[in-house]
Protein backbone atom coordinates (compact mmCIF):
# COMPACT_ATOMS: atom_id res chain seq x y z
CA UNK A 1 0.00 0.00 0.00
CA UNK A 2 1.25 3.51 -0.73
CA UNK A 3 2.10 5.68 2.24
CA UNK A 4 0.96 9.24 2.72
CA UNK A 5 2.85 11.83 0.68
CA UNK A 6 5.64 13.56 2.61
CA UNK A 7 5.11 16.99 4.12
CA UNK A 8 7.27 19.97 3.19
CA UNK A 9 7.43 23.36 4.86
CA UNK A 10 4.78 25.96 4.06
CA UNK A 11 7.66 28.46 3.71
CA UNK A 12 7.56 32.24 4.17
CA UNK A 13 5.47 33.09 1.08
CA UNK A 14 2.21 31.27 1.81
CA UNK A 15 0.42 34.64 2.15
CA UNK A 16 0.10 34.58 -1.66
CA UNK A 17 -3.00 32.46 -1.12
CA UNK A 18 -4.19 34.23 2.03
CA UNK A 19 -7.75 35.46 2.32
CA UNK A 20 -7.78 37.48 5.55
CA UNK A 21 -11.53 36.90 5.99
CA UNK A 22 -10.75 33.26 6.85
CA UNK A 23 -9.72 34.37 10.34
CA UNK A 24 -13.37 35.22 10.99
CA UNK A 25 -15.30 31.96 11.40
CA UNK A 26 -18.47 33.94 12.06
CA UNK A 27 -18.49 35.62 8.64
CA UNK A 28 -21.24 33.37 7.30
CA UNK A 29 -23.55 34.33 10.15
CA UNK A 30 -22.95 31.59 12.70
CA UNK A 31 -25.20 31.55 15.72
CA UNK A 32 -23.70 31.12 19.17
CA UNK A 33 -21.48 32.84 21.67
CA UNK A 34 -18.86 34.87 19.82
CA UNK A 35 -15.31 34.86 21.08
CA UNK A 36 -11.82 35.85 20.01
CA UNK A 37 -8.87 33.48 20.18
CA UNK A 38 -5.51 35.20 20.08
CA UNK A 39 -1.92 34.58 21.10
CA UNK A 40 1.64 34.77 19.88
CA UNK A 41 3.78 32.13 18.20
CA UNK A 42 7.27 32.33 19.72
CA UNK A 43 10.49 30.56 18.77
CA UNK A 44 13.17 28.99 20.97
CA UNK A 45 14.65 32.41 21.75
CA UNK A 46 11.22 33.78 22.69
CA UNK A 47 11.20 35.84 19.51
CA UNK A 48 7.96 36.24 17.58
CA UNK A 49 7.41 34.11 14.50
CA UNK A 50 6.06 36.80 12.21
CA UNK A 51 5.58 34.65 9.12
CA UNK A 52 3.53 31.77 10.54
CA UNK A 53 0.23 30.42 9.30
CA UNK A 54 -2.02 29.43 12.19
CA UNK A 55 -5.06 27.30 11.40
CA UNK A 56 -7.84 26.34 13.77
CA UNK A 57 -10.48 23.67 13.53
CA UNK A 58 -13.33 22.90 15.89
CA UNK A 59 -15.71 19.96 15.77
CA UNK A 60 -18.31 21.96 17.67
CA UNK A 61 -20.53 23.67 16.70
CA UNK A 62 -20.88 21.25 13.76
CA UNK A 63 -19.90 22.49 10.32
CA UNK A 64 -22.83 24.08 8.50
CA UNK A 65 -23.55 26.64 5.82
CA UNK A 66 -23.22 29.31 8.48
CA UNK A 67 -20.16 27.93 10.31
CA UNK A 68 -17.03 26.62 8.48
CA UNK A 69 -15.38 25.24 11.62
CA UNK A 70 -12.00 26.10 10.08
CA UNK A 71 -10.02 29.31 10.16
CA UNK A 72 -6.62 30.60 9.11
CA UNK A 73 -4.72 33.60 10.47
CA UNK A 74 -1.34 35.06 9.71
CA UNK A 75 0.92 36.22 12.52
CA UNK A 76 1.94 39.86 12.79
CA UNK A 77 5.25 41.47 13.78
CA UNK A 78 4.59 40.40 17.39
CA UNK A 79 3.92 36.84 16.20
CA UNK A 80 0.24 37.25 17.04
CA UNK A 81 -2.66 35.47 15.42
CA UNK A 82 -6.30 36.41 15.97
CA UNK A 83 -9.52 34.54 15.22
CA UNK A 84 -13.14 35.46 15.69
CA UNK A 85 -15.20 32.33 16.22
CA UNK A 86 -18.03 30.72 18.19
CA UNK A 87 -17.26 29.19 21.56
CA UNK A 88 -17.30 25.40 21.27
CA UNK A 89 -19.18 23.14 23.62
CA UNK A 90 -18.14 19.71 24.93
CA UNK A 91 -17.80 16.87 22.41
CA UNK A 92 -17.62 13.09 22.82
CA UNK A 93 -14.26 11.50 23.55
CA UNK A 94 -13.25 7.89 23.01
CA UNK A 95 -14.79 5.18 25.14
CA UNK A 96 -17.85 7.09 26.31
CA UNK A 97 -15.79 9.92 27.76
CA UNK A 98 -16.54 13.56 27.28
CA UNK A 99 -14.00 16.11 26.08
CA UNK A 100 -13.92 19.60 27.49
CA UNK A 101 -14.58 22.41 25.00
CA UNK A 102 -11.49 22.93 22.83
CA UNK A 103 -10.23 24.28 19.55
CA UNK A 104 -7.60 22.38 17.55
CA UNK A 105 -4.65 24.44 16.31
CA UNK A 106 -2.20 23.67 13.50
CA UNK A 107 0.90 25.87 13.31
CA UNK A 108 2.65 26.01 9.95
CA UNK A 109 5.66 28.17 9.13
CA UNK A 110 9.03 28.51 7.56
CA UNK A 111 11.31 26.29 9.62
CA UNK A 112 8.55 23.76 10.31
CA UNK A 113 8.83 20.78 8.00
CA UNK A 114 5.38 19.66 9.17
CA UNK A 115 2.54 21.34 10.97
CA UNK A 116 2.59 21.38 14.76
CA UNK A 117 -0.78 20.49 16.25
CA UNK A 118 -1.97 21.57 19.66
CA UNK A 119 -5.25 22.50 21.33
CA UNK A 120 -6.73 25.48 23.11
CA UNK A 121 -8.91 24.59 26.08
CA UNK A 122 -10.60 27.29 28.20
CA UNK A 123 -9.55 28.08 31.75
CA UNK A 124 -12.26 27.54 34.33
CA UNK A 125 -14.25 24.89 32.45
CA UNK A 126 -15.34 22.20 34.89
CA UNK A 127 -14.86 19.50 32.25
CA UNK A 128 -11.15 20.34 32.04
CA UNK A 129 -10.70 18.28 35.21
CA UNK A 130 -11.85 15.10 33.47
CA UNK A 131 -10.78 15.75 29.88
CA UNK A 132 -8.86 12.68 28.63
CA UNK A 133 -6.12 14.66 26.88
CA UNK A 134 -5.59 17.16 29.69
CA UNK A 135 -5.53 14.33 32.24
CA UNK A 136 -2.90 12.50 30.16
CA UNK A 137 -0.43 15.39 30.48
CA UNK A 138 0.96 14.72 33.94
CA UNK A 139 3.07 17.85 34.48
CA UNK A 140 0.69 20.70 35.46
CA UNK A 141 3.01 23.29 33.92
CA UNK A 142 2.97 21.48 30.60
CA UNK A 143 -0.78 20.90 30.81
CA UNK A 144 -1.24 24.65 31.25
CA UNK A 145 0.25 25.23 27.79
CA UNK A 146 -2.99 23.80 26.40
CA UNK A 147 -5.30 26.14 28.32
CA UNK A 148 -6.25 29.59 27.03
CA UNK A 149 -6.72 32.36 29.60
CA UNK A 150 -9.26 35.18 29.58
CA UNK A 151 -7.78 38.39 28.15
CA UNK A 152 -10.72 40.75 28.05
CA UNK A 153 -14.40 40.43 27.30
CA UNK A 154 -14.91 37.26 25.24
CA UNK A 155 -11.20 37.24 24.39
CA UNK A 156 -9.08 34.16 25.09
CA UNK A 157 -5.32 34.10 24.81
CA UNK A 158 -2.96 31.18 24.28
CA UNK A 159 0.69 31.77 23.42
CA UNK A 160 2.41 28.99 21.50
CA UNK A 161 6.07 28.38 22.33
CA UNK A 162 7.68 26.20 19.69
CA UNK A 163 10.79 25.33 21.68
CA UNK A 164 12.50 25.58 25.04
CA UNK A 165 11.20 27.02 28.29
CA UNK A 166 7.43 26.77 28.47
CA UNK A 167 7.36 24.72 25.27
CA UNK A 168 3.81 24.03 24.20
CA UNK A 169 2.55 20.45 24.31
CA UNK A 170 2.33 19.43 20.65
CA UNK A 171 0.21 16.46 19.74
CA UNK A 172 0.97 13.33 17.76
CA UNK A 173 -2.06 13.20 15.54
CA UNK B 1 -21.66 5.44 20.75
CA UNK B 2 -18.97 3.92 18.49
CA UNK B 3 -15.53 5.47 18.65
CA UNK B 4 -14.48 7.10 15.38
CA UNK B 5 -12.09 5.03 13.24
CA UNK B 6 -8.66 6.61 13.60
CA UNK B 7 -6.28 7.40 10.76
CA UNK B 8 -3.20 5.23 10.27
CA UNK B 9 -0.02 6.40 11.95
CA UNK B 10 2.55 7.75 9.51
CA UNK B 11 5.03 5.18 8.26
CA UNK B 12 8.44 5.85 9.86
CA UNK B 13 10.87 7.74 7.64
CA UNK B 14 8.23 8.89 5.18
CA UNK B 15 7.59 12.20 6.93
CA UNK B 16 10.35 14.70 7.72
CA UNK B 17 11.44 15.29 11.31
CA UNK B 18 11.02 18.74 12.84
CA UNK B 19 14.76 19.09 13.42
CA UNK B 20 16.61 19.19 10.10
CA UNK B 21 20.15 20.43 10.82
CA UNK B 22 20.81 21.39 7.20
CA UNK B 23 17.72 23.63 7.15
CA UNK B 24 18.64 26.56 9.36
CA UNK B 25 15.07 27.69 9.86
CA UNK B 26 14.30 24.59 11.90
CA UNK B 27 16.97 25.35 14.56
CA UNK B 28 14.82 27.59 16.77
CA UNK B 29 11.43 26.34 15.67
CA UNK B 30 11.50 22.59 16.31
CA UNK B 31 10.09 21.32 19.60
CA UNK B 32 12.58 19.58 21.90
CA UNK B 33 9.92 17.51 23.64
CA UNK B 34 8.40 14.45 22.01
CA UNK B 35 4.95 14.85 20.53
CA UNK B 36 2.26 13.89 23.04
CA UNK B 37 0.10 10.94 21.98
CA UNK B 38 -3.53 11.65 21.18
CA UNK B 39 -5.88 8.81 20.20
CA UNK B 40 -8.10 10.26 17.48
CA UNK B 41 -11.41 11.74 18.55
CA UNK B 42 -14.01 13.42 16.38
CA UNK B 43 -11.87 16.56 16.51
CA UNK B 44 -9.25 14.68 14.49
CA UNK B 45 -11.51 12.48 12.34
CA UNK B 46 -13.89 15.21 11.19
CA UNK B 47 -12.79 18.18 9.14
CA UNK B 48 -13.79 21.26 7.23
CA UNK B 49 -15.82 21.03 4.03
CA UNK B 50 -14.92 23.39 1.20
CA UNK B 51 -17.20 23.66 -1.78
CA UNK B 52 -16.52 25.32 -5.11
CA UNK B 53 -19.73 27.27 -4.64
CA UNK B 54 -18.34 29.17 -1.69
CA UNK B 55 -14.63 28.89 -2.53
CA UNK B 56 -14.50 29.31 -6.30
CA UNK B 57 -11.92 27.34 -8.23
CA UNK B 58 -9.21 29.20 -10.11
CA UNK B 59 -7.52 26.68 -12.37
CA UNK B 60 -5.47 28.83 -14.76
CA UNK B 61 -2.71 30.68 -12.92
CA UNK B 62 -1.43 32.05 -16.26
CA UNK B 63 -4.59 34.10 -16.71
CA UNK B 64 -6.15 34.60 -13.26
CA UNK B 65 -4.31 37.77 -12.24
CA UNK B 66 -5.16 40.39 -14.88
CA UNK B 67 -6.59 38.30 -17.68
CA UNK B 68 -3.44 38.93 -19.72
CA UNK B 69 -1.10 35.95 -20.07
CA UNK B 70 1.75 35.48 -17.62
CA UNK B 71 5.26 35.17 -19.01
CA UNK B 72 7.14 31.89 -18.83
CA UNK B 73 6.86 28.30 -19.93
CA UNK B 74 3.20 27.32 -19.66
CA UNK B 75 2.66 23.90 -18.10
CA UNK B 76 -0.25 21.68 -17.12
CA UNK B 77 -0.11 19.84 -13.79
CA UNK B 78 -2.57 17.01 -13.21
CA UNK B 79 -2.88 13.95 -11.05
CA UNK B 80 -4.97 11.89 -8.72
CA UNK B 81 -5.41 12.17 -4.98
CA UNK B 82 -5.98 8.87 -3.24
CA UNK B 83 -5.86 7.61 0.32
CA UNK B 84 -3.44 4.96 1.59
CA UNK B 85 -5.85 2.22 0.52
CA UNK B 86 -5.80 3.54 -3.06
CA UNK B 87 -9.31 4.98 -2.89
CA UNK B 88 -9.81 8.31 -4.67
CA UNK B 89 -10.35 11.38 -2.52
CA UNK B 90 -13.23 13.11 -4.32
CA UNK B 91 -14.29 16.76 -4.20
CA UNK B 92 -11.44 17.91 -2.00
CA UNK B 93 -9.93 21.36 -2.21
CA UNK B 94 -6.32 21.86 -3.33
CA UNK B 95 -4.57 25.19 -2.87
CA UNK B 96 -1.55 26.12 -4.99
CA UNK B 97 1.02 28.90 -4.76
CA UNK B 98 4.38 29.48 -6.39
CA UNK B 99 7.09 31.82 -7.65
CA UNK B 100 6.84 33.23 -11.15
CA UNK B 101 8.95 32.10 -14.09
CA UNK B 102 11.90 34.25 -12.98
CA UNK B 103 11.98 32.73 -9.50
CA UNK B 104 10.30 35.66 -7.73
CA UNK B 105 7.27 35.50 -5.47
CA UNK B 106 4.70 38.28 -5.67
CA UNK B 107 5.23 38.81 -1.94
CA UNK B 108 6.72 41.78 -0.05
CA UNK B 109 9.17 39.56 1.83
CA UNK B 110 10.75 38.29 -1.39
CA UNK B 111 13.53 40.71 -2.30
CA UNK B 112 15.29 38.51 -4.85
CA UNK B 113 16.56 40.65 -7.71
CA UNK B 114 14.43 39.02 -10.39
CA UNK B 115 11.53 40.71 -12.15
CA UNK B 116 7.94 40.46 -11.00
CA UNK B 117 5.36 39.68 -13.65
CA UNK B 118 2.36 42.00 -13.30
CA UNK B 119 0.24 39.28 -14.87
CA UNK B 120 1.20 36.53 -12.43
CA UNK B 121 0.29 36.51 -8.75
CA UNK B 122 0.87 32.77 -8.39
CA UNK B 123 -2.16 31.44 -6.54
CA UNK B 124 -4.68 28.84 -7.61
CA UNK B 125 -7.42 26.63 -6.19
CA UNK B 126 -8.82 23.43 -7.65
CA UNK B 127 -11.12 20.64 -6.52
CA UNK B 128 -10.77 16.96 -7.31
CA UNK B 129 -13.56 15.34 -9.31
CA UNK B 130 -15.45 12.22 -8.22
CA UNK B 131 -12.42 10.10 -9.21
CA UNK B 132 -9.97 12.17 -7.17
CA UNK B 133 -8.50 13.80 -10.28
CA UNK B 134 -7.36 17.42 -10.47
CA UNK B 135 -5.73 19.59 -13.14
CA UNK B 136 -4.49 23.16 -13.40
CA UNK B 137 -2.46 25.38 -15.71
CA UNK B 138 0.47 27.52 -14.64
CA UNK B 139 3.97 28.58 -15.65
CA UNK B 140 7.03 26.63 -14.64
CA UNK B 141 8.40 28.43 -11.56
CA UNK B 142 12.03 29.56 -11.60
CA UNK B 143 14.72 28.54 -9.13
CA UNK B 144 15.72 31.21 -6.62
CA UNK B 145 18.42 31.85 -4.03
CA UNK B 146 17.69 31.68 -0.31
CA UNK B 147 19.84 32.59 2.68
CA UNK B 148 20.15 29.11 4.22
CA UNK B 149 23.85 28.70 3.36
CA UNK B 150 26.33 30.10 0.90
CA UNK B 151 25.07 29.88 -2.69
CA UNK B 152 21.88 28.10 -1.63
CA UNK B 153 19.19 27.79 -4.31
CA UNK B 154 15.75 26.26 -4.01
CA UNK B 155 14.94 23.79 -6.77
CA UNK B 156 11.98 24.68 -8.98
CA UNK B 157 8.87 23.87 -6.98
CA UNK B 158 5.15 24.46 -6.59
CA UNK B 159 3.56 24.64 -3.12
CA UNK B 160 0.42 22.60 -2.43
CA UNK B 161 -2.10 22.53 0.40
CA UNK B 162 -4.51 19.61 0.80
CA UNK B 163 -7.35 19.05 3.23
CA UNK B 164 -8.82 15.61 2.62
CA UNK B 165 -11.74 14.40 4.75
CA UNK B 166 -10.41 15.17 8.24
CA UNK B 167 -8.29 17.47 10.37
CA UNK B 168 -5.86 14.52 10.58
CA UNK B 169 -5.43 14.39 6.78
CA UNK B 170 -4.20 17.98 6.38
CA UNK B 171 -1.06 18.08 4.23
CA UNK B 172 1.22 20.86 3.01
CA UNK B 173 3.92 19.87 0.55
CA UNK B 174 5.97 20.94 -2.45
CA UNK B 175 6.10 19.45 -5.95
CA UNK B 176 9.45 19.31 -7.68
CA UNK B 177 10.47 18.77 -11.32
CA UNK B 178 12.30 15.76 -12.76
CA UNK B 179 15.99 16.08 -13.50
CA UNK B 180 16.56 19.19 -11.37
CA UNK B 181 20.25 19.26 -10.32
CA UNK B 182 19.35 21.36 -7.26
CA UNK B 183 17.34 18.55 -5.67
CA UNK B 184 20.46 16.75 -4.44
CA UNK B 185 21.57 19.95 -2.68
CA UNK B 186 18.26 21.00 -1.13
CA UNK B 187 17.91 20.44 2.64
CA UNK B 188 14.12 20.77 2.56
CA UNK B 189 13.65 18.08 -0.09
CA UNK B 190 16.31 15.91 1.57
CA UNK B 191 14.67 16.38 4.97
CA UNK B 192 12.60 13.31 4.08
CA UNK B 193 14.76 10.33 5.01
CA UNK B 194 13.02 7.67 2.94
CA UNK B 195 14.31 7.91 -0.64
CA UNK B 196 11.13 6.53 -2.16
CA UNK B 197 8.94 8.93 -0.20
CA UNK B 198 11.23 11.78 -1.26
CA UNK B 199 11.16 10.84 -4.93
CA UNK B 200 7.37 10.81 -4.89
CA UNK B 201 7.58 14.61 -4.43
CA UNK B 202 9.01 14.83 -7.97
CA UNK B 203 6.40 15.16 -10.70
CA UNK B 204 6.69 13.03 -13.84
CA UNK B 205 6.67 14.43 -17.36
CA UNK B 206 3.55 12.98 -18.99
CA UNK B 207 2.85 13.09 -22.71
CA UNK B 208 -0.80 12.23 -22.10
CA UNK B 209 -1.23 15.38 -20.00
CA UNK B 210 0.80 17.42 -22.52
CA UNK B 211 -1.41 19.24 -25.01
CA UNK B 212 -0.23 19.70 -28.62
CA UNK B 213 0.78 23.26 -29.50
CA UNK B 214 -0.15 24.39 -25.98
CA UNK B 215 1.79 23.15 -22.95
CA UNK B 216 3.91 20.38 -21.46
CA UNK B 217 2.17 18.20 -18.90
CA UNK B 218 3.36 16.90 -15.54
CA UNK B 219 1.75 14.26 -13.37
CA UNK B 220 1.77 14.69 -9.60
CA UNK B 221 -0.17 12.04 -7.71
CA UNK B 222 -0.68 12.52 -4.00
CA UNK B 223 -1.62 10.12 -1.21
CA UNK B 224 -3.41 11.39 1.88
CA UNK B 225 -3.60 9.43 5.10
CA UNK B 226 -6.10 6.61 5.18
CA UNK B 227 -8.13 5.13 7.98
CA UNK B 228 -6.75 2.34 10.08
CA UNK B 229 -8.31 -1.04 9.39
CA UNK B 230 -12.01 -0.83 10.11
CA UNK B 231 -12.90 -2.83 13.23
CA UNK B 232 -15.20 -5.83 12.72
CA UNK B 233 -18.84 -4.91 12.80
CA UNK B 234 -20.35 -5.82 16.11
Amino acid sequence: MPTATASQTIGPYWHILEDASWADLTRFGAAGERMTLTGAVLDGDGKPCADACVEIWQSDPPVSDSFPGFGRSNTDAKGEFRFLTVKPGPVPGRGNTQQAPHIAINVLSRGLMRGLVTRAYFAGEALNETDPLLMSVEDPARRATLVARPAGSAVWRLDIRLQGEGETVFLDV
Amino acid sequence: MHDPTPFRPYTPGTQPPYDVPGYMGTAKRHPKQALHPLPHTITETLGPVFTAGRFPASIDLTLNTTGRPALGERIIVAGTITDEAGRPVPHTMVEIWQANATGRYDHPADQHDAPLDPNFHGDGRVFTDEHGRYRFITVRPGAYPWPNHRNAWRPNHIHFSYFGPAFATRLITQMYFPGDPLLALDPIFNGVADAHARDRLIAAFDLDITEPDYALGYRFDVVLRGRAATPMEE
